[in-house]
């Protein structure tokens, strides 16, 4: 009471005489809206979504038809919507050239070069574009007699000239392409920013032992910088599962470049079979989630390993 | 000199030099066509080669073209409001819910934690399917708000920047204030909010970055044509324009203007930035 008074501020009082209070107070306020975004856009539509999957469901009428394990069985017994993982395989090879091409450049890099920030900058950037413009840029860079084919028939490669977005056989080769095109940049980045804090002495120290550029990669660079690469490995096969804008917007899925996501969205928005769509994203998410159990596991022992 | 420092002296920094160039060209080209594609006319682009100069480089047509036939304008007004609002949005949510996980001792702070990291793992596009009924029936769907909240909601890197960040500003500022007697509320808005300015600024670009880019959010919850973003409006090219490269590359020009002049400028804070928000 006495506080009251001699206050003028009763906010700054109330918080003096409940310390507890108002922490639980602030705390409530405070989380009030991220817990409830957290559930309406995660955990409510993950728990909906095994709903749905046990359903034959349009996604629009009222009336929901239990049907059990059944769009399970259809999904795992119809091989053509099971093949589209296939497609992932592209994209995952692909993000291993992205890793050691990222690696190449961020090792260069790294040291004496003349006109570094350029070359930096200029790897990147492509990282940065729009992806809806990145898939265009592509089109038209893959056209017949376009770009790709231009540049190859000028260094006498005219008899490899392909329908690169034509051929089922090549279709993936040159969307995994794109991919790498796009996304190299941030794992380049990355690793250089990794390799930039090792310290220098170590360098100095192995050149004074006689140690060349290919030993330092090897002896110190690549130890040093290897859970960076191993985790943007897990993060790279758990993007091939997922790849949806590049294919999406170039091709919409044709071609025989359809992936599981694509599929998903289209046996959802365009078939409208939600309850099968909801089996495909339930199985899509469990692969997913073991994956980043395993990421978990492994770097919880190399943690305790190096600590 | 013997064959193997010849080697190292001349044909390393060759080599080198070699691939950064090889990669520079891979990188610039398919740009740089689209570039100058932007700058044709119709009969040109398909008479002259892709590498050959425009004729006129004052030609805007291409790009008067875009804005106007292509909902540009609107696009880029569209994209503006949702980005600005959900990134306020973001900046404040995850900063609130970092400070209360990162200051204070409930035992309920490592459920709540949890949560959020289980959620962390989930990845968007797979259930997109259910949450478009989730939109749909809160009545988000066709409008700005889907967008708008899927962002703030989905967001989970800025809370691990900001409680990152919290780590680093030392407790006994907080706590000199609450011997002054300041709330938590107060302390929060007056102390922290203010130190985690750099903090922001990270969120800001990798959060800007995103939703500038993303296709799928507007894609799926957008469709009315006025409700168009960059990214969505230049998809829409493709139905009337697939045979008008000059005006497709014009969108493209447009679309990545933005992109180019922020990364010029602030290129230190998104290479940092971006770094940051990509190790989970």
């Amino acid at each position: 009471m006495e506080n009251i008074q001699k206050s003028t501020k009763p906010f700054v009082t109330f918080s003096r005489r409940t310390k507890k209070q108002d922490q639980i107070f602030t705390m409530i306020l405070f989380l009030l809206a991220p817990i409830l975004l957290l559930f309406v856009f995660t955990y409510i539509p993950v728990f909906n979504m095994f709903g749905y999957s046990l359903n034959k469901w349009d996604g629009y009428s009222k009336a929901k038809e239990f049907i059990g394990l059944q769009n399970y069985i259809e999904l795992f017994t119809r091989p053509e919507l099971f093949r589209v993982f296939g497609v992932s395989i592209y994209y995952f090879v692909a993000s291993f050239i992205q890793l050691a091409l990222a690696l190449y450049f961020a090792t260069i890099l790294s040291f004496d070069v003349r006109l570094k920030n350029f070359f930096k900058g200029v790897l990147f950037f492509p990282y940065l574009i729009n992806g809806v413009a990145v898939g265009f840029i592509f089109l038209y860079f893959f056209k017949p007699d376009g770009v790709l084919d231009l540049i190859m028939v000028s260094l006498g490669l005219g008899d490899y000239v392909q329908q690169w977005l034509g051929n089922r056989a090549i279709i993936n080769y040159s969307l995994a392409g794109v991919s790498i095109w796009r996304y190299m940049g941030l794992n380049f980045v990355m690793f250089m920013g990794a390799i930039q804090s090792i310290p220098s002495e170590i360098y100095e120290a192995s050149s004074l032992d006689g140690a060349n550029r290919w030993q330092q990669f090897k002896h110190i660079i690549f130890p040093s910088i290897f859970p960076i690469i191993s985790l943007s490995l897990l993060l790279a096969i758990r993007g091939s599962l997922a790849v949806f804008e590049i294919p999406y917007i170039m091709t919409g899925g044709a071609n025989g470049s359809s992936t599981f996501v694509i599929q998903t969205v289209d046996m959802a928005f365009k078939n409208q079979k939600f309850g099968l769509a909801s089996a495909m994203a339930v199985v899509l998410l469990l692969i997913t989630l073991i994956l980043a159990g395993v990421q978990n596991l492994i770097f919880k022992d190399k943690n305790a390993g190096s600590n | 000199m013997n064959a193997k420092t010849l080697m190292e002296k001349i044909g390393l920094p060759v080599f080198k030099y070699l691939t950064l160039i090889l990669g520079v060209l891979v990188a610039v080209l398919p740009l740089l066509v689209i570039f100058f594609g932007s700058f044709k006319t119709g009969t040109e682009l398909r008479t002259t080669g892709p590498f050959d100069l425009p004729q006129n480089w004052l030609n805007f047509s291409n790009y008067i073209q875009a804005v106007d036939r292509g909902n540009m304008l609107l696009g880029f007004f569209n994209t503006t409001i949702v980005l600005v609002v959900s990134v306020f949005g973001t900046v404040m949510v995850g900063s609130m819910t970092a400070y209360v996980l990162n200051r204070f001792d409930f035992k309920f702070n490592k459920l709540v934690m949890a949560l959020f990291l289980i959620a962390a793992l989930v990845p968007g596009v797979t259930t997109q399917v259910a949450t478009f009924q989730v939109v749909n029936a809160l009545g988000l769907f066709n409008t700005q708000w889907s967008a708008i909240l899927l962002y703030m909601g989905t967001d989970i890197i800025s809370i691990y920047i900001f409680i990152q960040f919290l780590d680093s500003i030392p407790k006994d500022l907080d706590e000199a204030a609450i011997v002054d007697g300041a709330s938590y509320f107060t302390i929060f808005t007056k102390i922290i909010l203010p130190l985690l300015k750099p903090a922001i600024v990270t969120v800001l670009i990798i959060r800007g970055v995103a939703i500038y880019n993303d296709f799928y959010t507007p894609f799926l919850y957008m469709p009315k044509t006025s409700l168009g973003t960059i990214s969505t409006a230049l998809f829409r090219f493709k139905g009337p324009f697939i045979n008008q490269w000059e005006i497709i590359s014009a969108g493209i020009i447009i679309a990545m203007i933005p992109t180019l002049l922020v990364f010029l400028f602030l290129q230190k804070y998104i290479y940092n930035g971006l770094v940051k928000g990509s190790i989970r």
